[in-house]
């Protein structure tokens, strides 16, 4: 199939969008309790939509309709909650016990600063310190269960059940991005990018969803009732392209900062559609725009819930590659949200129902 | 039947990228049923029978689907690294060959090792395609590949790779050559992406909406050497084992009855399977929409998951004399 490369308006990731991203990424939203990020999604994308819904499970679904008669129905899905914590005992003095909620070790929780429940109370994850712990102890790795939130005495407001996530003010250096939840605060700023700037050939279905990180759980749902002909996950994935592994060689550096938007093959959820791998890179060597693979592995996309969805749902993965993932802070390079940006929307814009001509 | 087998093992297709061995299974289907298609996953969906009045809609599943392997990384001299497709074991790899759909082949080999004892891990493991440099090189990250292993026709016993589960396929096709005359409406469904998770006969069930499934895939055997006392109930060469659970499914006891009833009615030598781990497509067709009534009729297989899977063919064929039997007539549950 040839790429007939419309020319097209693509918008600039400048300041505007970096300042929606920046309160995207201050904004908390742990799995199951994503209201600081729907409210501001919401805000966004509801002038420039035909019809936004909020479904029983929290996800935003947004239409914009397309021009054709029926147009090519197209899921975009982006999940808005991130991991962190839930308070699960009350021991006194503003002292917690606390359970992980989505994928996070000990080590990523030792010494840091958390904001606690909507009010976003601070607290701190304290360990011993080192002035009272001999060689020994030293070698012995935590686990969350020898951890506590100290939140101090008296005024404390925090309850059991309340979520925590990791206290990081976004910020912007040089061509970084370094802020907590970029998994997927890139997707869903992306996404309410792209509706702001629709393509006029096909009914946007929008879900920005919950609960990714538990397990797919608002994707499922949102594709089931978007009932798409096709549907493209935009997520961020991990990078591990640290210098020093480049002595050796690094077999295992999941994507690269820097090297463009990362499409994937297959990983534990999906294996996506080769037609839709072929578009995407069609696309991308049309417009020029640098792109890598996703080394195929494990971990997993929105997609592998929706691809699965009633007669089966034609899906692709694209991400944002980012280093540090699921920890207090997250970096990512600005070239390459923009390149992912350009990539999805120059694939949108040329989007016709012969991308899936011909059988999987 | 033994022609139609080695068409079929000697076919590629691993999961998701099943469309080579699909081409051959639709040709060979093509005059025996009433409708085809093909859905959004790439499952192959055909029609036989427009149902009667004493008739129910019943959906067969075998996976034409394969383990395999895709490329991770292609260092600076061609050696490749890679990840699995299915449920493959590092140990099974050594000494492999491997073919890619663009037909590049290549065998698989190992890092010296620093203790013999262990069993190495998949990342010791790269595939070396016989070239110096990764200049023009044949394939890239995402590039599937099947093992590579001909038909071996023992006499009794049949070894390939992917008789998991193309001897199901097999089956199915063998039951729509013999099958006459059916009350019901039969949707044989030859399935993608069961090797990661039943995924393609998820989207097949939902779409088919049964009232009855049955999956015909292979199942492990308890009669080769070990030296633990722990002993599956599964043998080859007694007759089809009709499944009553695995680690996906308890199958509904009425339809383990219809199967027993229709092995005794024949004459057939059957075996009840009770299989610790693993499941089939029987699984995904249990568990849609509403739920559905569902089975599995199993092929007893020795090495399942290795590049030299070993059936009997007796139990082959007495799996298709049972099959055509129990879809000749009316079910009763």
């Amino acid at each position: 199939m040839a790429i007939m490369t419309k020319e097209f308006n693509i918008s600039q990731i400048r300041d505007d969008q970096v300042r929606l991203l920046e309160r995207l990424s201050n904004a908390c939203a742990v799995s199951g309790d994503e209201g600081e990020v729907r409210k501001i999604v919401l805000e966004e994308v509801r002038p420039h939509a035909d019809e936004v819904k909020v479904d029983a499970l929290g996800n935003v679904l947004v239409n914009k309709r397309g021009s054709g008669d029926p147009s090519l129905r197209v899921m975009l899905a982006a999940h808005m909650d991130e991991v962190g914590l839930m308070v699960t005992n009350d021991e006194g003095e503003g002292i917690y016990r606390f359970a992980t909620v989505g994928g996070l070790s000990a080590a990523d929780l030792i010494a840091k600063v958390m904001w606690i429940s909507k009010d976003h109370i601070p607290g701190v994850i304290g360990i011993k310190p080192i002035h009272l712990t001999d060689a020994e102890e030293r070698k012995k790795p935590f686990s969350v269960d020898d951890l506590r939130l100290d939140v101090g005495p008296g005024t404390s407001k925090v309850k059991v059940g309340d979520r925590a996530t990791f206290s990081t003010k976004f910020i912007q250096h040089g061509p970084s991005l370094r802020g907590k939840a970029l998994d997927d605060r890139l997707g869903v700023a992306t996404l309410i990018e792209l509706i702001k700037h629709a393509p006029p050939q096909i009914d946007l279905q929008a879900a920005f969803t919950v609960q990714e990180e538990i397990g797919l759980r608002g994707a499922r749902v949102a594709a089931y009732a978007f009932n798409p002909d096709l549907a493209f996950v935009l997520d961020s994935t991990p990078a591990y392209d640290l210098p020093a592994w480049d002595v050796d060689e690094n077999v295992i550096y999941n994507t690269r900062l820097g090297a463009g938007p990362a499409i994937y093959v297959a990983d534990s959820s999906t294996l996506s559609d080769p037609r839709l791998i072929h578009y995407l890179v069609e696309i991308a060597e049309a417009y020029r725009i640098p792109y890598q693979f996703r080394q195929p592995g494990g971990g997993g996309t929105d997609a592998g819930a929706v691809h699965k969805q009633r007669e089966g749902i034609p899906s692709v993965s694209v991400s944002v590659p980012g280093r540090y993932h699921h920890s207090a802070a997250s970096i990512a390079r600005l070239s390459d949200w923009q390149h992912t940006y350009n990539l999805v929307a120059a694939a949108l814009f040329n989007l016709t129902p012969q991308v899936l001509a011909g059988e999987r | 039947m033994k022609p139609l087998i080695q068409k079929l093992v000697e076919s590629t297709g691993p999961s998701g990228y099943e469309g080579q061995i699909r081409s051959v299974v639709q040709a060979e289907i093509e005059p025996y049923t009433d409708e085809q298609r093909i859905d959004a996953l790439g499952n192959l969906i055909a029609r036989k029978g427009n149902g009667g009045p004493d008739g129910i809609k019943l959906m067969l599943a075998a996976h034409i689907d394969e383990i395999g392997v895709m490329v991770t990384q292609v260092d600076e001299h061609g050696f490749v690294r890679f990840t699995t497709l299915g449920g493959v074991r590092p140990y099974t790899c050594i000494g492999g060959r491997v073919r890619f759909l663009n037909g590049a082949s290549g065998i698989i080999s190992l890092e010296p090792l620093d203790d013999m004892t262990k069993i190495p891990t998949f990342e010791q493991l790269y595939i070396d395609l016989g070239l110096s440099t990764n200049q023009n090189f044949p394939v890239g990250i995402g590039d599937v590949a099947v093992f590579d292993r001909p038909f071996l026709d023992l006499g009794g016993r049949l070894v390939a790779k992917s008789m998991d589960d193309r001897i199901g396929a097999a089956v199915l096709i063998e039951t729509l050559h013999q099958l006459k005359e059916t009350p019901h409406q039969l949707y044989f469904v030859f399935s993608v992406q069961e090797e990661v998770g039943v995924r393609g006969a998820t989207t097949a069930a939902f779409g088919i909406d049964p009232d009855l499934g049955l999956a015909v895939d292979v199942t492990a055997t308890g009669d080769t050497p070990r030296r633990t006392k722990v002993r599956m109930e599964v043998s080859l060469g007694k007759g089809p084992a009709i499944k009553v659970r695995d680690g996906g499914m308890l199958a509904d006891r009425r339809v383990v009855d219809w199967m027993v009833r229709g092995a005794e009615k024949l004459g057939l030598p059957y075996q009840l399977e009770i299989l610790e781990a693993g499941s089939t497509d029987a699984r995904a067709m249990q568990l849609t929409r509403a739920g559905v009534p569902a089975g599995c009729l199993s092929i007893p297989c020795r090495y399942v998951h290795s590049p030299s899977e070993m059936v009997d063919f007796e139990d082959v064929q007495q799996a298709v004399q049972l099959l055509v039997e129990l879809l000749s007539h009316p079910v009763t549950l």
